[in-house]
């Protein structure tokens, strides 16, 4: 589903003394399918964004669109359980909601609400645990008697066995160790590309935003700071540092190369092996090809 | 949702009633209950509500705040006048429609009724309103001391209570986080019948027990890696002390006692 904010404003509070704008004037359009990271501060609106893509919060000022959904101000949609089924949200720390006696009564609760029938839910379920990377014999046991990683995991699947069309995250590997937080992106990027999903992730990490998305926004006080695909973006080191974000560690080490070498390596977004094998021809021919 | 709420209302301000001494306060709002007794006819009642306006206006808390701390007890005090009306036998009949009299005397005693509680919940949520929750644990904590002489656990339960209190916001936060989260998940809270509506309720309150429990837990242990070892030989960063206005506040409350008891009826 295609997404657009179209000046969107938002403001808590508004008419009171405690009223404060959380984003403003906001203009972005992302096209179906794609992979977007929004990078930001703590404060710069990334969460209040991603409320709007399935009616949590409802723009202030301006329209948004998710499809055939239109959130505007003052004008509650009839369809808000659609656009929810159609828009699936894994929130920071995920496993704070899970409730239920059992994982398979857990990741059933959300189809259940949109009225998936049991035999669908059933074999929804079948397909998913082992996509998330849980094995079937957990599904009997109380979800607060599991790991973390786990519960994170069971939470997931509870937002993925509704099959939205978009699916929003926001910090999906926060507190999680460093292999958990790599497996789970992993998972969330083959997820996207099989089911041809518009993924929207919020993040704090440059690598995972240049490892994953198509499209990067960055988000500064409630504003559109920056946009573009990853590498025009992060190749702005200054533009980047002005607002305290750093570039990936990649990056980093290409601007490091070029002060010690005295040489200039393009950067287009190569993985490690490539930029090695970059440095490489190099050492070895004097230049690079491209 | 929004995290309009503010604690425990306190409305801050510089009056005379916030400046006074928690305790003094606690103590003058006890004896004031006793003393709503006392008057039964017109000048006694008047005392009685001169003295709980001036408390009013001194505080300089705006009108809409004391207004909306009464709007849930409103019910009661018309629900209280009209039971008078209805039930008291007294007096001269004033009215008769069909076999149903109202008395004089259910009149009078429907007004004396819902006065009083209309003054003690004015007195008491002045407290509330010029006092911080903080400022009221020290007082009961100061207050409850002597009953340390029995092994009643009063800085525990001071303590206890500081704790909620300072607990609430990040409560409500966390119901609203949750309560998103279920959103996402096609919870409905706002539509549908009672039964849907407290069956919603569920997938908020067991993760927010869950996490309440949790956080206990861990406080419990912040609080003793740095040495938390109960009340023994604690001091305190705001000490309580009574000034004289503490002082002129009590004399002016003895003199409202004695004009009572000199204008009430017997």
């Amino acid at each position: 589903m295609d997404i657009t904010f179209n000046n969107v404003s938002y403001i808590y509070q508004e008419n009171s003394p405690f009223a404060h704008k959380a984003i403003e004037d906001l203009n972005f359009h992302i096209p179906s399918g794609s992979f977007v990271a929004v990078i930001g501060h703590t404060g710069s609106g990334k969460s209040t964004l991603i409320q709007h893509l399935n009616g949590l919060a409802m723009p202030s000022r301006g329209e948004v669109t998710i499809g055939d959904f239109h959130l505007k101000a003052k004008e509650k949609p009839k369809n808000m359980r659609e656009l929810r089924s159609k828009v699936g949200v894994v929130f920071q720390y995920p496993e704070h909601q899970l409730f239920e006696e059992t994982v398979v009564k857990d990741i059933a609760f959300g189809p259940e609400n949109f009225g998936v029938e049991k035999a669908v839910i059933e074999e929804r379920i079948r397909d998913i645990i082992p996509a998330v990377g849980l094995s079937e014999d957990i599904l009997e046991r109380s979800p607060f008697d599991l790991s973390g990683g786990q519960m994170r995991r069971v939470a997931i699947a509870g937002v993925m066995a509704v099959q939205p069309e978009v699916l929003v995250l926001d910090e999906p590997t926060a507190g999680l160790d460093p292999r958990g937080q790599k497996e789970i992106l992993q998972m969330f990027y083959e997820l996207h590309k099989r089911q041809g999903l518009t993924t929207i992730l919020v993040t704090h990490s440059m690598e995972d935003a240049l490892k994953y998305a198509d499209h990067v926004l960055i988000m500064n006080k409630g504003k559109k700071y920056m946009e573009g695909n990853p590498v025009e973006v992060f190749t702005q080191k200054d533009a980047l540092h002005k607002v305290q974000l750093d570039v990936p560690e990649s990056v980093a080490f290409l601007s490091k190369f070029e002060k010690r070498f005295k040489y200039s390596l393009p950067f287009k977004g190569q993985t490690v092996d490539e930029m090695a094998e970059d440095i490489r021809r190099v050492v070895q021919g004097g230049r690079i090809d491209e | 949702m929004n995290n309009t709420l503010i604690i425990g209302q306190y409305v801050p301000g510089n009056s005379l009633v916030h400046k006074l001494d928690p305790r003094t306060k606690i103590t003058l709002i006890f004896f004031f209950v006793f003393i709503v007794f006392l008057a039964n006819n017109v000048v006694s009642y008047s005392i009685l509500a001169l003295f709980a306006l001036a408390s009013m206006v001194t505080s300089r808390v705006p009108i809409r705040f004391i207004m909306k701390g009464l709007t849930p007890v409103w019910f009661l005090i018309v629900f209280t006048f009209i039971l008078h009306i209805i039930v008291t036998k007294e007096g001269t009949v004033w009215l008769e429609i069909y076999s149903f009299q109202i008395y004089s005397g259910g009149v009078f005693q429907g007004i004396a009724i819902s006065l009083r509680f209309f003054l003690l919940i004015l007195i008491t949520s002045l407290l509330t309103l010029t006092t911080t929750p903080i400022e009221i644990t020290d007082a009961i904590e100061d207050m409850l001391h002597p009953l340390k002489k029995v092994k009643f656990p009063v800085h525990e339960l001071a303590l206890m209570m500081s704790i909620s209190l300072r607990f609430i916001p990040t409560l409500m936060q966390e119901t609203e986080k949750i309560s998103k989260a279920q959103a996402s998940r096609g919870v409905d809270f706002r539509t549908g019948s009672i039964k849907d509506r407290a069956k919603a309720v569920v997938p908020l309150l067991i993760p927010l027990f869950v996490s309440a429990f949790k956080r206990a837990e861990e406080l419990a242990m912040a609080m003793e890696a740095r040495g938390y070892k109960g009340g023994e030989g604690r001091t305190k960063l705001r000490e309580l002390k009574i000034n004289a206005r503490d002082i002129a506040v009590y004399l002016l409350f003895i003199a409202v006692i004695a004009g009572l008891l000199l204008t009430r009826g017997y």
